[in-house]
């Protein structure tokens, strides 16, 4: 019961207090400045120009012309991909998406075993780097001495900047021989009974691929976390401070709970990217197109087939299948992102207002 | 400063006339080393050339020529009779350079040679032979002693002309393999993890005891990469060198007039028998007669002055008796 009073005070606006509102005043103090002295040199300039109404006109449709432009690309993109793929779709239909085997010397296409590798290898990266970021975030915003916050948060964005083939050549040797090494033997001895850990250790595998999937998503999930904690008014953990809650209590009840949907937008963002990932996931995911229980089998990825195959492809239905497999990613991200946003509507639909604050 | 856009301009119109005439090529990425040498070589000779090749791979090297978005494509692998019907222009395949394929290993405890029979080769990518004791293999290498360790096949995942050489060479040998898997730039695997570029599957080799692969030639003598030989057409174990594999073009008893030949398996007692040719593809018309001047000028040169070069990069040169037949087909482009 003692989370009531807060949801209570979260009611607030949270844009309200202190330095915010100081700097939108005075933003609008220049503005108004700036008025007067268009005022005051009206009779020099241009009608145009006094009105500003064309101005801002211009200005409007200048916008309004780039927002389309977005909505143009992708539906540009969308169309080429089925046109380029009419081929296979046309040839395979909806085998394509079910079927699991992948011969382009026969000319048989199915690109099963690539969505359920991109999907696999992203849950997995998920669940290692999401406990992870925000454990970050939280320390960074909430109990972290000054002196260090300033360079955790950098370290962890300097991480976005490193190129994903660095990424690949890292995992291919340092990572995969520590999991082959110690790691795939742990996982073994104690989480056997699973089942998603037998057959040959070889390094690679879907289990390699998602790790180091997950240090490439930690930056911009904690990053995005550590923003939207750093928004979650003082007064909330001050009240729940006051009601005699200890520091974990503070930080679950007014800081994580408040920052729920924020925090689930972070995740959503960093999914994106792990589905689309190609370099650094085909370098140690084993590329093998098949559908195995064990994490520790090699996999294939949507991503990773495009572009492994697309310079070498010479013939028309192995082109037009390579781009179906393209048209699935777009899907399948389009998809993943509506499941995505209906889990933040239902997880966000039974609280107050504030949390719709995004 | 007044004058700094005059020099500008100055500068500008004098960059275009050191290069007046420009050909563009594109394809393949295996021969892209020697190509941008000959290329650079040759401009040197002739600063008004320029040759520009992008390497993007032989599938898009076939693509754009015959769509005549480039002057020449190039390719590892030679256009089918299907591609040639298909391209709205004639095209004449020249041999340029040859290309080795070679099994490397890493059997912890075995420093020496190994070496290998079609039938091993084929075992292995086929899943038949899983253990380095099998007695296929011990049955060629009698004197090293072979341990029980799992056979890890690593095979390139990109699509590439080194495996269209080596899935070529198996579909030679083993009929298993010709009808259930083919040859191809990327095929279905039946066993195995796939590694992007020689660099990729050396690397894996190297990480994982018991790994076996193929990996180009030039990969793996300017890596220092130990590799097997293997028992050709007559029944001789050869090691890849360059001379071997040049051995390997020369005992290709019946040219095809259009050099679309695939020399794997070749006959000749020192031929290494995972060799293959790389190939420039030209449009045989051209409508801009002083290019097609140009053109065929290099390609002189190249079969001449550029096969001097080859060596120094690792590729074994062409041997006599095709550069002649070459000559001769060049006086066909018109």
């Amino acid at each position: 019961m003692g989370a009531a009073p807060e949801k209570h005070l979260s009611l607030q606006d949270p844009q309200a207090p202190g330095l915010g509102g100081g700097r939108r005043s005075r933003q609008t103090m220049d503005t108004s400045e700036s008025k007067l002295s268009l005022v005051t040199k009206a009779e020099k300039v241009p009608a145009w120009h006094r009105s500003g109404l064309n101005l801002d006109f211009g200005f409007h449709g200048l916008l309004l012309a780039a927002a389309l432009a977005v909505l143009g690309i992708v539906a540009l993109i969308v169309a080429e991909l089925i046109v380029r793929s009419t081929l296979a779709w046309q040839k395979f239909g909806l085998h394509f998406l079910a079927g699991s085997e992948w011969d382009p010397v026969s000319g048989m296409f199915g690109a099963l075993p690539f969505i359920y590798g991109t999907l696999v290898s992203s849950v997995i990266a998920l669940v290692i780097a999401v406990p992870l970021a925000v454990s970050v975030a939280v320390f960074v915003t909430e109990m972290c001495p000054k002196l260090l916050r300033k360079p955790i948060a950098y370290a962890t964005e300097l991480l976005a900047a490193i190129p994903s083939v660095i990424y690949g050549l890292w995992a291919i040797f340092v990572l995969v021989p520590i999991l082959r090494v110690y790691v795939d033997a742990w996982l073994r001895r104690y989480f056997a009974w699973t089942g998603l850990f037998s057959g040959p250790a070889y390094g690679v595998g879907m289990l390699a691929a998602g790790t180091v999937l997950a240090i490439m998503i930690i930056p911009i999930i904690s990053s995005i976390t550590r923003e939207v904690l750093a928004a979650v008014p003082q007064h909330q953990r001050e009240a729940a401070l006051a009601l005699g809650a200890t520091r974990w209590e503070m930080i679950r009840v007014a800081v994580l709970r408040n920052a729920r949907a924020g925090i689930t937008g972070a995740v959503i963002l960093g999914l994106g990217r792990a589905l689309g990932e190609t370099m650094a996931v085909t370098m140690v995911i084993g590329n093998r197109p098949e559908i195995a229980r064990s994490l520790f089998a090699p996999g294939y990825t949507m991503a990773s087939v495009i572009a492994n195959e697309f310079a070498e492809a010479a013939d028309d239905l192995y082109l037009s299948a390579l781009m179906e497999v393209g048209l699935a990613l777009f899907l399948v991200t389009i998809v993943v992102n509506i499941l995505a946003r209906l889990m933040i509507w239902t997880v966000t639909r039974g609280l107050p207002v504030r949390a719709h604050a995004q | 400063m007044k004058r700094f856009p005059v020099l500008l301009v100055l500068v500008l119109a004098v960059l275009p006339s050191s290069a007046q005439m420009k050909l563009n090529g594109a394809g393949a990425t295996f021969p892209y080393p020697i190509y941008s040498k000959w290329f650079s070589q040759y401009h040197q000779q002739h600063p008004d050339i320029e040759i520009n090749y992008q390497s993007i791979g032989s599938g898009g090297g076939i693509r754009q020529v015959t769509a005549g978005t480039v002057d020449f494509g190039a390719s590892d692998g030679p256009m089918t009779d299907q591609q040639l019907k298909d391209a709205k222009l004639k095209i004449i395949h020249l041999p340029t350079v040859l290309g080795a394929v070679v099994p490397a290993y890493n059997i912890p405890g075995i420093k020496g040679e190994l070496r290998f029979t079609s039938d091993i080769l084929a075992g292995i990518y086929l899943g038949k032979i899983t253990s380095w004791n099998d007695s296929a293999i011990a049955r060629v290498n009698s004197g090293v002693s072979l341990p029980n360790q799992p056979i890890v096949v690593v095979h390139r995942s990109d699509g590439s002309g080194t495996t269209y050489i080596w899935t070529d060479y198996l579909s030679k040998v083993s009929s298993d393999w010709n009808s259930q898997i083919g040859k191809g730039t990327s095929v279905r695997w039946p066993v195995g993890l796939g590694a992007k570029g020689n660099e990729g599957v050396a690397g894996m080799i190297r990480q994982m005891d018991g790994a076996f692969g193929y990996i180009e030639l030039i990969y793996a003598l300017s890596n220092n990469i130990a590799f097997g030989s293997v028992k050709n057409a007559a029944g001789d174990f050869v090691k890849a060198t360059l001379e071997s594999t040049t051995a390997a073009a020369a005992s290709v008893k019946a040219m095809p007039p259009d050099f679309r030949v695939s020399i794997t398996n070749a006959p000749g007692k020192n031929a290494y028998p995972i060799s293959s040719f790389t190939w420039l593809l030209i449009p045989a018309d051209w409508k801009d007669k002083s290019k097609e001047k140009v053109m065929v000028d290099f390609l002189n040169w190249m079969l001449d002055e550029g096969q001097t070069m080859t060596s120094q990069l690792n590729y074994a040169p062409l041997p006599e008796a095709v550069k002649e037949k070459e000559h001769d087909a060049i006086k066909t482009i018109r």
